[in-house]
C-alpha cells in the first residue's frame, strides 16, 4: 500500500478554525444555555429540556412564528414571480443591459438599518413622501404607527423594493444562457410565447431560481433590522417576527434560557425547511 | 412540401454595401425541386449558414425572394413558413417525456389528440426511439437527444422543407454513421425536401442528391454527388471534395500539348487556356496509378495503408502528388512511376475547368 | 525517454474510469488512442500527464516512479481538443509563456519563438490576439506553445475534432513531420479510425475504460484480437453475424455457407461470431474467390469516390463498401460477394479463435 498524500488537511485546517469560532462555539454556547437555568452569579442548573417544551408550547412563540412564516410565504409569492417578470423584460443585449443591470443593483447596495429608517421617513403621515401623499391627497388613513394593516403593507412593500432585484439578477442570468437555436426552435415548433416560457425558460431556470429561492427564504425567515427600524415590531405585536421576539426575550427580559432554547428551535426549522426544499427541487437532477 | 425557388437572392450584413466584397452571399439563382436531399458545402464563413437562414426566415435577405412553390415567402417569420430545423446542438424540452418532445410541434398545431398520437408512434418507430415515449428526454445521449429534434419535424406532415445545420457536430464517429443513414433511410421514407448544411464532405456526398458547393458566399458547383468527384469545374471544388483532395499541378501548355515535369500528360478532351492565365492540371489520387514503365517519375515520402486502400505521397521533381491506389504500398524512399488516367486529367486555368470534353 | 504505465486505474466512487492499464510508450513515434467518447482516452492522458492520481498502478518515466509528482514538475505538454490560448496575450507571448515560465534566459526567447512560430507557418501572425485568428490558427498557436518548451512527453486530445474537415486532414498531414524527431514521447487521442491509420505509429485500442489492445497501428488493424477490438478500430463500423461450424463450412442462418481453411478449418464445430469490413463485401464479382450473398438493399450513398450499400441479411443489415460508383436499386435484392480469406471468426468469449488465411 502506498501512503496517500495526508497534507491536504493542512490546507483546510485554517477554515476548520475559523468555522469552529465563528460557529460552532458560539452555537455551543446556546445549547449550553437552553438547558440550563441560572439565577445569575454564573450559577446555573440542569434543567433538561424544560425550556423547549416551554417555547414549544408558549402562544407568544406560536404567533411570532404565525407571523414569520406568512411574512416570508407573501414575500416569496410576491418576489419570485415579480422578479421573473423583470428578468423577461430585460433586454438580453446592446446598450440598455448595463443600464438595467446597475438600476437593479441600486437597492441590494443599501445597508439593512438605512432601508428601514429610509421608510420610516418615507411613511410618516405628516413629513414623508408616501406617508402625506396617501393621508393628504388620496385621502387613505394611512400610519403605520398605529394600524397593524399598515404596518404589515410597508413591511412587505419595503422589503419586495429592496430584495426583488436579487430574484431579478438571478433569473436574468439563467435566462441569457439559453442558447438562441432553443428560441428558434420553439418559433418553428409554433409554439407560444407562454409554451416558450413554460418549457424553456423555466425549466432553464430551475437551478437559479431554487438558489433565488433559497436565499430569500433564509434572509427573510431571519429578518431582523429592517422591520425593527421601521416598526420596532409594532403596532403592538403585530410585526414581532420571531427575531424580534427573541431578542425581546434575551436582551429585554434577560431570560437566557428560553432565548436559548427558541433560538435553537428557529434554527433547527430554518435548516429542515432549506433542506427540504432544496432536496425536492434536486432530486430528479440525477 | 414544395418547390423552392431562390431568385435573385443576395445578403449584406453591412447596412449600406459598397462593393462585391460586402455581401456575404453573393447573388444566386437556384431552385430545389420538391422531395429532393440537397446538401449545402463549403469552409466556415463561405455563406452556408447566411442561406439556410435566409430559407428558414430567421434572415432577411438585402434582394431578392424566396419563393415555397410560387408563393413569395421572403418576409414571412419562420413559424409561418412550416419548415422544420435541426440545429448543431441538439434542441429538447427538458421537462418533456420523448413522447411530449415530438407532440409538442403537432399540439401547438391544435392537431387532434388521435391523429398526434399516430403521428407519434408511426415517427418514433422510424428513429428506433418507440421504447423510450415515456421516457424524459432530458436523460438521453446526444444522438438519441438529435433523433428527437428530427423527429420534431418529421412529425409534421405540412412541413415545406427539413433543414440540418451541421447536425452531427456533437455526435460520436461511430454514430454519426448510424444517424447519417438513418437519415438517408428516412428521406427515401419521407419524401420531404431536406436541406444539409456541413463542412464535412462525407456527409454532404453521402446524404444528397444534389450538393451545392459554395466559397466566399459564392455558388461555385452544383451538381450530383458523382458529379463533383468525377468532374469538378473549379480546383476549389476538386480540393475541397474527396479526401485526399484533387492533385492540382503546375503544367505548361503548348497548344493542345499538356505538360507536367517536361513530360506530355494526356488529358480528357482538348485545353483551352485564355492567353496570360495560369493553367494547371487537376487529377484526383483515385485516378493516378503506379506502373511499370512510362508515366511520370516520382519519389514515395510516405504511404499509409489506411485499410480499404493506400494513400501514397510522391514528389514528382518538387511537386507533391497524392495516389490512391489498392495492392502493396511501396517502400518510402522508392522511385515509382506514375500513371493519370486520361479520362480523369483536366486542364484549369485561374482555378476554372478549361477543358472542352469531346470523347466524354 | 520511456513513459511506461503500470495496472494504472482510476475509481470514482463507484464507476471506475479506466480499469487496471499497462503500456510502454517509447519516444519518436506516435502512440495512437483510439476509442468511442467516454472510452477513457481522456482520462488515461489526464493520468499519465500527472493531471489526476490514479487510484492504482504506477507511472514510470525512464524507470522513475512519477506517480504523486505534479504535472508543472514533469516537463510536459498538453493540447486540448478546444483552442485553449491566452485570449488577452498576443500570439508571439502564447508561445513564449511556456518559456517564460520555466525562466528561459530572455535572449534565448526570441529565436525560439520565431523558430516554432516558422514550423507552424505563424511567422505574420505573431502580433495579433488568439480571437483575431481562424479556428486552424488557434490550434497552430497551441500547438506551437507544446513544441516550443521541448518538453518530455506531448499529449494531444483530439487535437483536430473541432476544426473544419480540410484543415484536419491539412494539419494532420503536418503533424508527424512537426513532432518528428524531437525525442519526446508523443501521445494522441482520436476517435477515427482513419486518423490512426493515416498517422500509423502504435495505435491503443479502449473501449469503456478499458485497453482492449495496443500495439504497430496497421498490425492491430489486420489482427484485432477481440470482437472489441474490431469493432473500435473500424470506420464504416465491422459486420458481425452469428454462425455455425459444421465440419469445413460455416454456416450463417440457413441460406448461407462458405467453406473454411488453414486456422479456421481446424476449429472445432460450434458457435462463432464472423466479422468482415465492409470494403471486402463487393457488389460486383471480385478476381479473388468470393461467397455471393444476396440481400435487398436499404440504404445507398454514392460519394463519388465510392459507394456505400446498406443490404438485409439473416435478419441483420450489413454495409457493403467499394470503391467508384456503383448501381444498386433500393428495395431490389443485389448478388454482393463476400471474400472469405477476409472473414474474422471470433469464439463465444469474444476472442479471436481465427481467421481466413489470406492478409486481412
Amino acid at each position: 500500500m502506498r501512503t496517500q498524500n495526508q497534507r491536504a488537511w493542512f490546507f483546510v485546517l485554517p477554515v476548520l478554525v475559523l468555522v469552529a469560532f465563528n460557529a460552532l462555539v458560539p452555537l455551543m454556547t446556546v445549547v449550553n444555555y437552553s438547558v440550563q437555568e441560572t439565577f445569575g452569579d454564573n450559577r446555573f442548573f440542569w434543567h433538561g429540556l424544560g425550556w423547549f417544551e416551554d417555547v414549544l408550547r408558549s402562544e407568544r412563540f406560536h404567533a411570532a412564528l404565525g407571523r414569520q412564516v406568512l411574512f416570508t410565504f407573501t414575500i416569496l409569492i410576491i418576489e419570485v414571480p415579480l422578479g421573473v417578470a423583470i428578468a423577461l423584460t430585460m433586454p438580453r443585449k446592446g446598450f440598455w443591459v448595463p443600464v438595467c443591470l446597475v438600476l437593479m443593483s441600486l437597492p441590494l447596495l443599501i445597508p439593512w438599518n438605512v432601508v428601514g429608517a429610509m421608510w420610516n421617513i418615507f411613511t410618516l403621515p405628516d413629513i414623508g413622501l408616501l406617508g402625506y401623499f396617501l393621508n393628504n391627497v388620496l385621502g387613505i388613513d394611512y400610519n403605520m404607527t398605529q394600524s397593524p394593516v399598515a404596518a404589515w403593507v410597508t413591511v412587505i412593500v419595503m422589503d419586495v423594493w429592496h430584495w426583488t432585484s436579487l430574484v431579478v439578477l438571478l433569473a436574468y442570468a439563467g435566462l441569457i444562457s439559453i442558447p438562441e437555436a432553443y428560441y428558434q426552435a420553439a418559433k418553428i415548433d409554433a409554439a407560444s410565447n407562454w409554451a416558450i416560457f413554460r418549457y424553456i425558460q423555466l425549466p432553464k431556470m430551475k437551478r437559479v431560481l431554487t438558489i433565488a429561492i433559497l436565499l430569500r427564504f433564509m434572509d427573510s425567515f431571519n429578518i431582523y433590522t429592517e422591520p425593527f427600524v421601521l416598526t420596532g415590531g409594532g403596532p403592538g405585536n403585530s410585526t414581532t417576527f420571531l427575531s424580534i421576539d427573541l431578542v425581546k426575550v434575551a436582551l429585554g427580559q434577560f431570560d437566557l434560557g428560553p432565548a436559548a432554547a427558541m433560538s435553537l428551535i428557529y434554527f433547527a426549522f430554518t435548516l429542515l425547511v432549506s433542506w427540504l426544499f432544496y432536496t425536492i427541487m434536486t432530486k430528479d437532477e440525477q | 412540401m414544395a418547390k423552392i425557388t431562390l431568385d435573385g437572392l443576395r445578403h449584406s450584413y453591412v447596412p449600406d454595401p459598397q462593393s462585391e466584397a460586402d455581401y456575404a452571399l453573393k447573388r444566386m439563382d437556384l431552385e430545389w425541386k420538391d422531395g429532393g436531399a440537397y446538401a449545402l458545402l463549403g469552409p466556415s464563413g463561405c455563406g452556408k449558414s447566411t442561406l439556410l437562414n435566409i430559407i428558414s426566415g430567421l434572415l432577411n435577405p438585402s434582394e431578392g425572394r424566396v419563393l415555397f412553390d410560387e408563393r413569395d415567402v421572403t418576409r414571412e417569420p419562420p413559424d409561418r413558413r412550416n419548415i422544420a430545423q435541426v440545429f448543431q446542438f441538439p434542441v429538447i424540452y427538458d421537462t418533456m417525456t420523448v413522447y411530449d418532445n415530438l407532440a409538442f410541434p403537432l399540439r401547438n398545431r391544435g392537431v387532434p389528440a388521435s391523429r398526434v398520437d399516430a403521428r407519434v408512434t408511426e415517427i418514433a418507430e422510424m428513429l428506433e426511439l418507440g421504447d423510450r415515449l415515456r421516457t424524459r428526454a432530458s436523460g438521453l445521449g446526444p444522438d438519441d437527444k438529435q433523433k428527437i429534434s428530427m423527429g420534431r419535424g418529421l412529425v409534421r406532415d405540412d412541413v415545406n422543407v427539413i433543414m440540418f445545420d451541421e447536425p452531427l457536430t456533437v455526435i460520436d464517429p461511430a454514430q454519426k454513421w448510424k444517424l447519417r443513414s438513418k437519415l438517408k433511410e428516412l428521406h427515401q421514407k419521407i419524401e420531404v425536401t431536406m436541406i444539409y448544411v456541413t463542412h464535412d464532405q462525407t456527409e454532404a456526398l453521402t446524404f444528397a442528391d444534389q450538393v451545392v458547393v459554395m466559397q466566399d458566399g459564392e455558388v461555385v458547383q452544383i451538381g450530383t454527388p458523382v458529379d463533383l468527384f468525377e468532374c469538378p469545374r473549379h480546383t476549389f471544388v476538386g480540393h475541397f471534395i474527396g479526401s485526399p483532395g484533387m492533385n492540382i499541378l503546375p503544367c505548361d501548355v503548348h497548344g493542345q500539348r499538356v505538360e507536367f515535369q517536361g513530360i506530355t500528360v494526356p488529358t480528357a478532351g482538348f485545353p483551352e487556356v485564355p492567353d496570360g492565365a495560369t493553367a494547371e492540371i487537376g487529377v484526383r489520387p483515385e485516378f493516378v496509378s503506379i506502373t511499370e514503365d512510362g508515366g511520370i517519375p516520382a519519389v514515395v515520402r510516405k504511404a499509409a495503408d489506411i485499410g480499404r486502400h493506400i494513400v501514397v505521397e510522391a514528389m514528382a521533381g518538387d511537386v507533391p502528388v497524392s495516389a490512391v491506389i489498392d495492392g502493396d504500398a511501396p517502400e518510402a524512399g522508392s522511385e515509382v512511376r506514375l500513371r493519370f488516367d486520361p479520362a480523369h486529367t483536366r486542364v484549369y486555368a485561374d482555378g476554372w475547368l478549361v477543358t472542352r470534353e469531346g470523347a466524354i | 525517454m520511456t513513459l511506461e504505465l503500470i495496472d494504472v486505474s482510476l475509481r470514482v466512487g463507484a464507476d471506475m474510469h479506466l480499469y487496471p492499464t499497462s503500456l510502454r510508450l517509447e519516444p519518436g513515434e506516435f502512440n495512437i488512442l483510439l476509442g468511442a467518447t467516454g472510452a477513457g482516452k481522456s482520462t488515461l492522458i489526464r493520468l499519465a500527464a500527472g493531471l489526476e492520481r490514479p487510484t492504482g498502478g504506477r507511472i514510470l518515466v525512464d524507470g522513475t516512479d512519477v506517480t504523486g509528482m505534479s504535472p508543472q514538475k514533469r516537463n510536459i505538454s498538453l493540447v486540448h481538443q478546444f483552442f485553449v490560448n491566452y485570449p488577452h496575450l498576443t500570439v508571439f507571448e502564447n508561445i513564449a509563456s511556456p518559456l517564460r515560465v520555466s525562466r528561459v534566459p530572455k535572449s534565448e526567447i526570441e529565436g525560439r519563438v520565431e523558430e516554432a512560430a516558422d514550423i507552424l507557418q505563424l511567422r505574420p501572425m505573431l502580433h495579433r490576439r488568439p480571437q483575431e485568428l481562424s479556428g486552424g490558427q488557434q490550434q497552430r498557436t497551441a500547438l506551437a506553445r507544446a513544441i516550443v518548451k521541448e518538453s518530455k512527453a506531448i499529449f494531444l486530445d483530439e487535437p483536430l475534432a473541432n476544426l473544419d474537415y480540410k484543415l484536419r486532414e491539412e494539419l494532420r498531414e503536418q503533424l508527424p513531420e512537426l513532432l518528428a524527431g524531437r525525442g519526446t514521447v508523443i501521445v494522441y487521442a482520436t476517435s477515427e479510425p482513419t486518423e490512426a491509420l493515416l498517422l500509423g505509429g502504435h495505435t491503443a485500442l479502449m473501449r469503456e475504460g478499458r485497453l482492449t489492445q495496443f500495439g504497430p497501428t496497421a498490425e492491430i488493424y489486420h489482427q484485432p484480437r477481440d470482437v472489441a477490438s474490431a469493432s473500435v478500430f473500424s470506420d464504416p463500423p465491422m459486420n458481425f453475424a452469428p454462425v455455425e461450424k459444421r465440419g469445413h463450412r460455416m454456416h450463417l442462418g440457413s441460406a448461407l455457407d462458405w467453406p473454411v481453411y488453414g486456422a479456421a478449418a481446424g476449429l472445432p464445430d460450434g458457435a462463432y461470431t464472423v466479422g468482415i469490413r465492409p470494403h471486402h463485401i463487393s457488389p460486383v464479382d471480385p478476381p479473388d474467390p468470393s461467397i455471393p450473398i444476396r440481400g435487398t438493399v436499404r440504404i445507398t450513398e454514392l460519394s463519388g469516390s465510392e459507394s456505400v450499400a446498406h443490404f438485409d441479411i439473416a435478419d441483420r443489415v450489413w454495409v457493403s463498401q467499394s470503391a467508384g460508383v456503383q448501381q444498386f436499386q433500393v428495395g431490389e435484392p443485389h448478388e454482393f460477394h463476400m471474400v472469405p480469406t477476409h472473414c474474422f471468426y471470433f469464439a463465444e468469449d469474444g476472442k479471436l479463435a481465427a481467421k481466413g488465411i489470406a492478409d486481412g
